[in-house]
């Protein structure tokens, strides 16, 4: 029974890319069905493969899991990117939880109305730079080890690269106050199963184009 | 070293109620540093004691705890209501989840413009009754246990509580076509740790009433 997990989403990033990213950093290969029209979302609901009505899902050891933070923590567990014990888990989950934050407000922008995009824009350079970034160049320069937990990869800092590159994609030199990042962002990029997803041909998705974002629309009846 | 939990936030339900319906129901005493006005905040900020400048934060075990998932996960998992393995633990973060999702909803009406509340109401009830209450109806069903998940107490158990009995205030009757969540609310309003956060005089809190408003707008900057 212990097939690949597969991964149920639209084909683009969304709340499923954090997903990907943790299964490609551990090194497990995934399957994906892509949810083309709202008819292939009404069908996973008639199924009753989607407990609460929503996607992501992914179908993982016997599991249909849904509520994307469910199947990032039971990954992270399986897979040993959790912390060696319940305080390194604590920090592992405040990481991450800034990180999603950062990243949930960069996932929205396309989303918004187009009078309030610059707005935002600036709002997200502001928190990144000022709230969130600080935070994680502290962490690396008070311990001093390449990893933010533990002196080991975990996903708090798998989350961060994407969070990283993501916010690159809002303004190329975010990082530019933030050496300890900088070379963090080189580390961890350099990690073999991390490289190999972020080369072309991977499945690692492309940041929303105007057809994404009418599609998920319409989809989702946004 | 180790005191009792501190938690820092203003006097109200807001994020962390379920922090203290979750160590309440552990069992474990904590106490409680109000957040009155907007220097409070600006007080703690400037301590920097809160990691991403944000509240809820806790102090447990030597640290300053933030992010509500986070602060929540440890306490589960400190006191045993995480499930025994990581099976167990995934069906409880998804029913926790969901159930944030909810809560979020239920939170968020004291906020709704006069204009938008009857709609935001709708939206409640309808999510409530059609989208989250039949999962967990099923689930009991469909095992027949007393709990949520691994036949034990969880943190998946005492968060549906929560949420239950704040749906029952925006709409008393909003249980009436789930008999096994009326049921599971009576009987796990009777373990003996909750029960007594059910009782006056506990640290439980009240809804936000719309005098108390302008204050928690005012300490964290929300121009309506």
């Amino acid at each position: 029974m212990a097939g690949k997990p597969k991964l149920h989403y639209p084909k683009g990033r969304g709340r499923m890319e954090s997903v990907r990213w943790l299964l490609a950093a551990a090194g497990v290969e995934f399957e994906e069905e892509f949810i083309e029209t709202k008819e292939d979302l009404e069908k996973l609901r008639s199924d009753g493969s989607l407990l609460f009505q929503q996607v992501p899902m992914v179908e993982i050891d016997g599991m249909k899991l849904v509520q994307t933070r469910a199947i990032l923590s039971y990954i992270a567990g399986k897979y040993n990117l959790y912390g060696k014990d319940l305080k390194e888990r604590a920090w592992i989950d405040m990481y991450v939880e800034g990180t999603t934050d950062l990243m949930g407000m960069i996932m929205y922008i396309p989303f918004q109305p187009a009078e309030s995009k610059e707005k935002n824009l600036a709002l997200i350079i502001e928190r990144a730079a000022a709230r969130y970034f600080p935070v994680y160049e502290k962490a690396l320069k008070d311990h001093g080890h390449g990893y933010l937990v533990g002196n080991k990869l975990s996903w708090a800092d798998i989350h961060l690269l994407e969070a990283i590159l993501m916010t690159e994609e809002c303004k190329p030199d975010i990082l530019s106050a933030f050496p300890l990042l900088q070379a963090f962002k080189g580390r961890i990029s350099n990690i073999p199963t991390i490289k190999k997803f972020l080369q072309p041909g991977s499945q690692r998705k492309p940041v929303a184009d105007e057809k994404f974002i009418a599609r998920v629309k319409e989809i989702f009846d946004m | 070293m180790s005191g009792k939990p501190k938690l820092h936030y203003f006097n109200g339900r807001g994020r962390m109620e379920s922090i203290r319906w979750l160590l309440a129901a552990a069992g474990v005493e904590f106490e409680e540093c109000f957040l009155e006005t907007r220097d409070d905040l600006l007080k703690l900020l400037k301590s920097g004691a809160l990691l991403f400048q944000q509240v809820p934060m806790v102090e447990i075990d030597g640290i300053k705890m933030v992010q509500t998932r986070a602060i929540g996960n440890y306490i589960a998992a400190k006191y045993n209501l995480y499930g025994k393995d990581l099976k167990e633990r995934a069906l409880i973060d998804m029913y926790v989840e969901a159930i944030i999702d909810l809560d979020e909803l239920l939170m968020s009406h004291p906020f709704q413009p006069a204009d938008k509340k009857e709609q935001h109401l709708a939206n409640i009830v309808d999510k409530a009754t059609n989208r989250h209450f039949p999962v967990y109806e099923k689930v009991l069903k469909d095992h027949g246990q007393d709990f949520l998940v691994g036949n034990q107490l969880s943190r998946a158990d005492v968060q549906l509580l929560e949420a239950l009995l704040m749906a029952e205030e925006c709409k008393p009757d909003i249980l009436a076509r789930f008999p096994l969540l009326q049921s599971f609310k009576a009987r796990i309003s009777n373990v003996p740790t909750i029960k007594k956060f059910l009782q006056p005089g506990s640290q439980r809190k009240p809804p936000l009433q719309e005098k108390d408003l302008p204050k928690v707008l005012k300490i964290f900057n929300l121009n309506q």
